[in-house]
């Protein structure tokens, strides 16, 4: 039958071979054919290729030198895989690698970075969507240049305040501590976080706000109830954002914190430039993955969410 | 017993005046209708009401009590939205006994009430259900429910039924207009839609610009709007506006191009002057053919072009070179070309003043 409608009009056959349905018509119909390769797809996924190729192969580099002993790095072929897989390099780094007169590896600044970056983040985060969601809803008075002044406050460069932040602490008693680190950073999130929330809290329904006024909710059980279940997507963006930026700081790190309260990062930085001895790159590089790890983990975890939050806006209720 | 008052009500966003000297008596039990196009502040007097905004001045009452100062919970309203403003996160049920939680009353009097608000509304089965698991329709009753359960004296509706498609729009428009029969409550209502308006209203208030053009029953306002934008406003198709003018003397009449349209019959609010002035009629009120001729007024025309709408046809001509529309019934077939004669009677008809617009 198929045939036969092919055979009556053959130059269509020829241009759609797959064009006529059982149906008996005649022409294009139901899906149009793709291939799978064409010259658009070729470019598309080669670039692609290429690209994570790039971005991977240092990756790889890492994690095969921190698997090899001292003897094999030596031969120079960085490239080739480990022909004697060791861990012995992941444990020295972890627990017994030197930093100054310290040498237990780098799990003192792993314990001090998470002392830093929990209480940072909630802080930071719990402040700044109060903050957001005051300035969104409630529009009190001066709101506008409270904001204005946030928002600058975000381009202030940090050197400009190193100094005077390092009297503050002094001045306050927090000089060095991890409490005084904790400050600084939960301070420097403000802008940011606040820009964050108030522009998802804006975008939520604001009939949605005046019906739990009508309700008799008032500030904080209107943020607590109503808000707060509806923010995850853009918690789980704030988190990230500030347990990479906090996990990865190493400036403020560096001058706020004395050598036993160094984070992670500090540490990483000391263990990997020390200039006597031999160089461990095999340690190096088993350091600087652990170091890299937590955020590469929350990257993998909330990655979904992350996406969501970013393209938040519409929420339907 | 007058239920809400607003009194002298200004507001304004910096030089710009939403509302001005805004006057408004609500008696008890009554459903008033907010009418107007948008940006003409119909919701932001409702807003103003259920005190979600601060005037910047005047007062309002609600039964008797100055309430300017007061928070929307202490106003004793209860308020639906357009966009329903459900709360997503919780079910139907938790979204009606919100508020009642928030004021802190004992759980059998919340169960009892949401249980007479279902009964009421008809959902019952949706109570376990969250808001995105809900059609628009079911929706708009859980946002109603939510008014219902509050117990309270002024149901304040902002456009309700604008998101809902037309079939839809047109039941709960029903559903509403017998929620106020059993209730009795005062309702206010905001809309766009004239027939919404006109079906539902005891009163409308035609809004424009901040300020209220007419607030009368809606018959009132169909038949004798005081102005121009009123006439046009309501009515769908709208009504007929042919430019002429007034010429006086003994026998008043209407001049427009090659005809003149006699006034004696037509009940003049004002003295009428002559001068450039507008004849609005409503295409229903078009006779034809022999009625026509027994009209004060009737001429010559020819069909231009043919609406169907089913249950009667529009049928466009020309008067006195000017656009013309009229109402005939589906079974009469016109075709575009067709001659015949149309007539009506002046007294039916509003009369505008040229420069201001106003009813003369």
């Amino acid at each position: 039958m198929v045939e036969q409608v092919f055979r009556a009009v053959p130059d269509m056959a020829a241009v759609a071979p797959a064009a006529s349905s059982a149906g008996g018509l005649v022409g294009p119909s139901g899906p149009r054919p793709r291939r799978t390769f064409s010259r658009r797809n070729i470019f598309i996924y080669g670039t692609l290729f290429v690209v994570a190729i790039y971005y991977l192969l240092p990756l790889y580099v890492m994690v095969v030198t921190s698997l090899k002993g001292m003897p094999e790095i030596r031969f120079g072929n960085i490239f080739s895989p480990p022909v004697e897989i060791t861990f012995e390099p992941w444990v020295k780094a972890w627990s017994t690698a030197c930093t100054g007169l310290n040498c237990d590896g780098l799990s003192r600044g792993f314990w001090n970075s998470v002392r830093i970056t929990v209480p940072s983040v909630f802080l930071s985060i719990a402040i700044a969507s109060v903050n957001g969601y005051a300035l969104a809803n409630w529009r009190f008075k001066g709101a506008e240049v409270f904001f204005t002044v946030l928002v600058v406050g975000a381009f202030i460069p940090y050197q400009v305040m190193l100094y005077p932040i390092v009297i503050v602490l002094r001045e306050i008693g927090l000089y060095g501590s991890l409490w005084g680190l904790v400050l600084v950073h939960t301070i420097f999130g403000m802008p940011i976080l606040t820009l964050l929330f108030r522009n998802y809290f804006a975008s939520l329904p604001e009939e949605l706000f005046k019906a739990a006024r009508v309700d008799g909710a008032g500030f904080w059980t209107i943020y607590l109830r109503i808000m707060l279940p509806m923010s995850l997507p853009i918690f789980v963006v704030a988190i990230i954002l500030q347990v990479t930026g906090i996990w990865n700081d190493f400036l403020f790190g560096v001058v706020y914190t004395k050598p036993d309260t160094y984070p992670m990062t500090v540490q990483l930085n000391n263990i990997v430039n020390a200039v006597q001895g031999v160089k461990e790159y095999n340690v190096n590089m088993a350091a600087t993955l652990l170091t890299g790890l937590v955020p590469l983990v929350i990257y993998f975890v909330s990655g979904k969410l992350f996406v969501r939050g970013i393209a938040a806006g519409a929420v339907k209720g | 017993m007058t239920s809400v008052v607003v009194k002298d009500v200004s507001l304004s966003f910096g030089a710009y005046d939403v509302l001005k000297e805004l006057n408004l008596d609500v008696p008890e039990g009554e459903f008033l209708v907010l009418l107007g196009p948008s940006g003409c502040g119909k919701s932001t007097l409702l807003n103003c009401i259920a005190g979600l905004l601060d005037v910047s001045d005047g007062q309002i009452f609600i039964k008797g009590k100055n309430v300017t100062w007061e928070e929307p919970k202490d106003r004793g309203i209860g308020m639906v939205f357009q966009s329903y403003a459900l709360y997503p996160q919780m079910t139907v049920e938790g979204n009606l006994s919100f508020g009642l939680k928030t004021a802190g009353m004992a759980k059998d009097e919340i169960a009892r009430r949401i249980a007479r608000a279902a009964e009421i509304l008809q959902i019952e089965p949706l109570l376990k259900r969250k808001p995105a698991a809900l059609s628009g329709g079911q929706r708009q009753r859980v946002a109603i429910g939510r008014a219902l359960v509050r117990d309270v004296d002024v149901f304040l509706f902002d456009e309700p039924l604008s998101n809902l498609d037309a079939k839809l729009r047109s039941e709960l428009r029903v559903e509403i207009k017998r929620l106020h029969q059993k209730l009795a409550n005062t309702m206010i209502y905001v809309t766009h839609d004239q027939i919404e308006a006109m079906t539902l209203a005891d009163r409308i208030a035609v809004m424009r610009g901040g300020v209220i053009q007419q607030l009368d029953a809606p018959q009132v306002i169909y038949n004798r709007p005081v102005n121009r934008f009123v006439a046009g406003f309501l009515g769908s198709p709208g009504m007929n506006f042919l430019d002429g003018e007034i010429e006086g003397g003994a026998e008043p009449a209407f001049a427009i191009a090659g005809a003149k349209i006699p006034l004696d019959r037509y009940g003049f609010d004002a003295v009428a002057a002559p001068g450039k002035a507008v004849l609005g009629i409503r295409p229903e009120h078009i006779a034809l053919g022999d009625v026509a001729r027994a009209m004060p007024f009737s001429a010559d025309a020819g069909v231009e072009l043919v609406e169907p709408m089913g249950s009667d046809t529009l049928v466009w001509t020309k008067l006195g070179g000017q656009g013309f529309a009229f109402r005939v019934e589906a079974e009469r077939h016109l075709a575009s070309g067709d001659q015949l004669r149309i007539g009506f009677d002046p007294a039916r008809a509003s009369l505008f003043d040229g420069q201001s617009g106003n009813r003369i």
